[in-house]
């Protein structure tokens, strides 16, 4: 489309460097060896080997981490089903309220999520803790893996699927075989999103969690509020580091992924 | 037998996820308003009346005769609540319009980048979102601070002598909000001016158009869909916001989300809670229709 002007360039420029300075500084000042974060004071890991005696804060990543597997894995398997039902089947009783329920929890103030579903599980007599945070967090991240699969399966050729059910595969071997090699990119990235949104949530898990269930940004907060130290940097940079490296792998996965099945798709038309 | 499981298997595929939500998402409101009737009890679970299934639907009647709007009247009477209803809007709005105003130059230039570079720019917007919302707003704390970072950098370039008192003002959270959901509105800009049809721009200034109005009358309209989308993905959890105004705002901010979240937290008061959380979700269940909406209409194009 040509004329990229300066304005455009500058812009951009200026936006980016909007978005990624906060993040540099943080971690720039995570090796700061004085305790002062807004002092550099020469280079140092001193608060990275802290984080290692910090026994709580290791209980709260462990803890943190497996709310995340777990919601992460049946928000995926959720959020496909719920991608399937709104993209395949556009006419069932009640699908105006379905497509509410998917889109809604997307800009819901996380304040009312959290109180609800705590009310809920009082309601219903659960014990709150583990469980109820992971389900919680299930609740909320399966509305992005749907999103997220559903623009997929829309720009999905519907006739490979039919072909397969016309030549006498039952619809759960087609899905198998056919649907979910195809969407598998967008599984998988819709995976990795909800596991991120589902390591980072402090307001949902707040709310939800119970005696002994301590998630990492629980605890990164209750320090926070205590103010602003270089060990908070160092923790946030290790998570930084995990993110940024999961992104980029999911991203290259990908990739590969649609390269090989281009390929495939062209050597199928060359036969 | 393969009719009747393919029946089955499509069956199944709305059922579970429809199950899942009615229970987790929808049913929960109820709970929420039904509680915001009861009143405040010194008990587990610290309301009443509690109902007890076993009490057969006599006992249920006597005690949902206990229900009362006693909480919304609460509401009404301390102004507090109303204040904070007021301001959370109105910073919600203002951050949003000044979202707008950074994000779409930006989405501009991104729409207007070599074709090459455009999945890289694309991933560098989407990148920051990854990272956690509470590191994201905990930077700026450092950044604000008066002896912060942006007052060192100010004082050594000789732009200002006095620091600057940023942090724990309005101007702190308006900062927090546009850096947080900045990717959120650049990204439905991007992808409506992606997709348009430049030759119209050009025959705009072909026919004689100064390039600011043909971008005014053919270029803004036609990416309106996508400030749209990306206003209500911005304002709408804006107005429930808590971390932001909790570590970047002052004691005198009020908003709404902090509000709720102090009266259920440091309060224990369950009912005035579900009374704040119902009359919320009514302040913004006309957005949020509107968003659903929207979705669904850009989700009935990509077919």
């Amino acid at each position: 489309m040509g004329n990229w002007s300066r304005f455009n360039i500058a812009s951009i420029v200026l936006g980016f460097g909007f978005l990624y300075l906060p993040i540099v500084l943080l971690v720039i000042f995570s090796f700061n060896e004085s305790k002062l974060v807004t002092v550099w004071a020469g280079f140092s890991t001193k608060w990275y080997a802290q984080l290692w005696h910090n026994q709580a804060l290791l209980d709260a990543a462990w803890v943190t981490i497996r709310v995340a597997l777990i919601s992460a894995t049946c928000a995926t398997v959720l959020g496909t089903l719920a991608a399937l039902a709104l993209v395949r089947y556009t006419r069932f009783r009640g699908r105006m309220l379905f497509s509410g329920m998917v889109y809604a929890p997307l800009v819901m103030p996380e304040v009312i999520t959290g109180l609800s579903l705590l009310l809920l599980f009082v309601a219903i007599g659960l014990d709150r803790g583990f469980w109820t945070i992971t389900l919680a967090h299930i609740t909320f991240t399966m509305c992005f893996v749907a999103v997220v699969v559903q623009s997929r399966l829309l720009s999905f050729d519907q006739s490979i699927e039919e072909a397969a059910l016309d030549l006498g595969a039952t619809p759960v071997r087609t899905f198998f075989a056919i649907t979910l090699p195809v969407i598998a990119p967008a599984v998988f990235s819709g995976w990795v999103l909800a596991f991120t949104l589902s390591l980072d949530d402090l307001v949902i898990s707040s709310f939800t969690t119970g005696p002994g269930a301590t998630t990492l940004p629980m605890k990164i907060y209750s320090q926070v509020r205590l103010g602003v130290t270089p060990e908070i940097n160092a923790i946030c940079t290790i998570l930084i580091g995990i993110v940024a490296i999961g992104v980029v792998v999911a991203s290259v996965v990908t990739k590969q992924r649609e390269a090989q099945r281009e390929r495939d798709e062209r050597a199928a038309f060359a036969q | 037998m393969a009719r009747v499981a393919s029946a089955l298997f499509s069956r199944l595929v709305i059922i579970i996820p429809y199950a899942w939500l009615l229970f987790f998402f929808l049913i929960p409101f109820f709970i929420v308003f039904r509680i915001s009737l009861s009143q405040t009890a010194v008990a587990m679970p610290p309301y009443t009346p509690v109902f007890d299934l076993f009490g057969g639907l006599s006992g249920i009647m006597e005690k949902a005769r206990e229900f009362s709007l006693d909480n919304y009247v609460w509401l009404t009477e301390d102004v507090l609540y109303f204040n904070a209803y007021v301001s959370s809007v109105i910073i919600a709005a203002i951050s949003t319009v000044l979202t707008l105003m950074i994000a779409y130059p930006v989405a501009y230039g991104m729409a207007k980048a070599p074709k090459s570079i455009r999945p890289t720019l694309l991933m560098l917007v989407i990148l920051p979102f990854w990272t956690s919302f509470l590191i994201r707003v905990y930077a700026w704390i450092a950044i604000l601070k008066p002896e912060g970072l942006l007052n060192q950098f100010l004082m050594s370039i000789n732009v200002i002598d006095q620091p600057l008192i940023i942090l724990n003002t309005n101007w702190a959270i308006y900062i927090g909000i546009v850096y947080s959901y900045l990717p959120f509105m650049v990204l439905p800009i991007y992808s409506s001016l992606e997709k348009m049809d430049h030759t119209l721009t050009e025959a705009a200034l072909d026919l004689g158009c100064t390039p600011f109005s043909a971008f005014w009358q053919v270029t803004f309209p036609l990416s309106l869909a996508g400030v749209v989308a990306g206003c209500l993905l911005v304002f709408i959890p804006a107005v429930g916001e808590f971390v932001i105004p909790d570590l970047l705002g002052g004691s005198e901010t009020l908003m709404i989300g902090k509000t709720l979240w102090n009266e259920f937290n440091a309060n224990r008061d369950w009912p005035v809670s579900s009374a704040v959380a119902t009359i919320l979700l009514l302040i913004l269940v006309i957005p949020i229709v509107f968003f659903q909406n929207a979705q669904a209409k850009a989700d009935g194009e990509g077919r």
